[in-house]
């Protein structure tokens, strides 16, 4: 057996950190990176005799997701406790789900090269973060900072219906780009705000039954989904070529050597003896509140990037890259004035715009042309005023200032040359300084060509009309070749 | 229903205790009483109970999303039985 014979078969757990100001079930903040231990409380901490009461804001969060992901809204669920021992979970175990989630089924519809591919959830449910150990510092102990205990999160778990890495980073590119949609999640990586533990097992191609899985853990950036699953896939299929077999663990991915690294073995499996949580009520649902809930739902990326299409006429690529961040989204609509040509926009947007704003760092509601401004740019060249190069040269400088076009090109004198006898007369200067190569090209370097042009182009400043100097460049060295 | 010395000792694991072979002798007739005990409900026919968690009929308890202060860091980590200026210490754990 080959490995081209093998498939991979992938799900994914994703931790969301919804984005409340407070804790799951107490009043202190969620802000990160504040000092150490600075923002707990009684009950976050696991003090006897507190009592948890939820966040009304964290269960809308959720709720809220579950509508955007095509999930069946629990009318009742509830809480268990997860139990177990860590430095970081205070209390002896954690506040979760089991068996009555909050949000059941479920799906997401991916654009690959294959076309669409419709990833199913198994489930949405709610539980709170614990707190962050440090191994670092020291050779004796851990440090815990409890400050991240008690945030709220929730688990969006998939089935194994993910069959590449690419598929799975790109499950986690569109969900990253709906949560932000949904204002529930902010998407940080970095900071943990949001991760992924992809289950990866692989089996011949064509079986039905599943293989052994391997757990992957805390896996953070989009880069790093795609790397792990695939040095996991890798690993398994060399285990099995060489007559081996799957061990059901845990792997740790290591971001300096980029392998997947065997954490815990299930000898010692954790039995969690979850059992429903006495000290909080069930949450239950009607309709009412469901349809509440999903009038404030934004217009998604999803439906989006299908109006985009229709509507605008733009390649799904196009749409899919506009419609990936609300913000973009609104400034590319906002641009859709006067007629304007929306592929036109579309592709200053992915081309300099998106250049410039990474280059400088910068979100695009800072940036200093107006959707508008852009659309004048545009107009420019569309009349002639100014040349496609001088655009680009144009609008760098708008970027820059926050000038606006036309400003620019008369302060500047940028105006486009597009009068014959001008372009005429720079022809023939270029011509002049470079008889040999006039030679050359009538002895049928006709390639030349672009020698000619790019030289009046220089001379000018970019400035002359770049269809005339083609033509007149054209007419006036073949007329040459043929007049002799 | 009765439980094993085995599972005792499982339990006592699962909550990290060290149980002396005597205590474990006491644990098991004191947690198998316990069973005996609450095996009397097997008697009911419950068949056409609902399964529930709390008696006082009480759902959608919530709060708003609303900031609270936070004890002092030095308050947080007043019990604490090993720690320095900011955080708790613990033995090493090693993964």
């Amino acid at each position: 057996m080959s490995s081209s014979e093998f498939e991979a078969v992938i799900g994914l757990e994703i931790h969301a950190q919804l984005l409340t100001k407070t804790k799951m079930f107490c009043g202190c903040s969620t802000k990160f990176g504040s000092e150490p231990n600075s923002q707990t409380c009684p009950i976050c901490i696991g003090m006897p005799g507190v009592l948890p009461v939820m966040n009304k804001n964290a269960l809308e969060f959720v709720i809220k997701t579950g509508i955007a992901m095509n999930c069946t809204i629990a009318h009742f669920s509830r809480f268990a406790r997860k139990n177990y021992f860590y430095p970081d979970l205070p209390k002896g175990y954690q506040i979760s789900q089991y068996e009555l989630p909050i949000c059941q089924g479920g799906h997401l519809v991916l654009h690959t090269q294959d076309g669409e591919r419709v990833i199913g959830l198994t489930r949405i449910h709610m539980e709170e973060d614990a707190g962050k150990n440090i191994h670092d510092n020291s050779d004796k102990y851990s440090f815990v900072d409890l400050n991240r205990a008690g945030t709220p999160l929730m688990e969006i778990v998939t089935e194994p219906e993910i069959r590449t890495p690419a598929e799975a980073s790109m499950f986690m590119r569109k969900l990253r780009s709906i949560l932000r949609y949904l204002g529930v999640c902010d998407g940080n990586m970095e900071e943990g705000s949001l991760r992924c533990d992809a289950n990866v097992s692989i089996r011949a191609r064509g079986e039905l039954a599943l293989g052994v899985k391997a757990e992957i853990k805390n896996i953070n950036s989009f880069k790093f989904v795609e790397k792990a699953i695939e040095y996991e896939i890798g690993r398994q299929e060399r285990v099995l070529l060489d007559g081996g077999r799957i061990v059901q663990e845990t792997r740790l991915w290591d971001v300096a050597t980029g392998v997947t690294k065997s954490m815990r073995s299930k000898e010692e499996a954790h039995d969690y003896r979850y059992f429903p949580e006495p000290d909080l009520m069930p949450v239950v649902v009607s309709n009412e509140i469901i349809e509440t809930i999903r009038a404030t739902l934004p217009e998604l990326p999803e439906d989006k990037v299908k109006r985009y299409v229709e509507r605008y006429k733009l390649p799904l690529y196009d749409a899919e890259l506009l419609t990936n961040e609300q913000q973009t989204a609104k400034w590319f609509e906002e641009a859709l004035v006067n007629g304007v040509n929306p592929k036109a926009v579309s592709n200053w947007m992915m081309g300099e715009l998106m250049r410039l704003l990474n280059e400088n760092n910068l979100p695009i509601d800072k940036c200093k042309v107006s959707p508008v401004h852009l659309t004048e740019l545009i107009a420019l060249i569309d009349k002639g005023t100014i040349s496609g190069t001088i655009a680009k040269s144009v609008f760098e400088e708008m970027f820059n200032t926050g000038k606006r076009a036309e400003g620019i090109i008369k302060e500047k004198g940028l105006v486009q040359i597009s009068d014959e006898g001008s372009i005429d007369k720079i022809v023939e200067e270029v011509i002049q300084k470079n008889l040999k190569e006039v030679e050359r090209y009538k002895g049928g370097e006709v390639k030349l060509m672009g020698f000619f042009v790019g030289q009046v182009m220089k001379l000018s400043k970019g400035k002359a009309n770049p269809a005339m100097v083609n033509d007149i460049v054209k007419r006036k060295l073949d007329g040459k070749a043929t007049d002799e | 229903m009765a439980i094993s010395e085995k599972e005792v000792n499982y339990i006592a694991q699962l909550a990290r205790l060290s149980l002396t072979d005597d205590e474990t002798h006491t644990y098991l007739k004191q947690l198998n009483d316990i069973l005996l005990y609450m095996a009397k409900l097997d008697e009911l026919d419950t068949s056409k109970v609902e399964p529930t968690c709390h008696v006082l009929g009480l759902e959608n308890v919530h709060r708003e999303d609303e900031e609270f202060p936070s004890l002092s860091k030095e308050e947080a980590l007043l019990n604490s039985p090993d720690k320095n200026d900011s955080f708790y210490k613990v033995p090493k754990i090693i993964e």
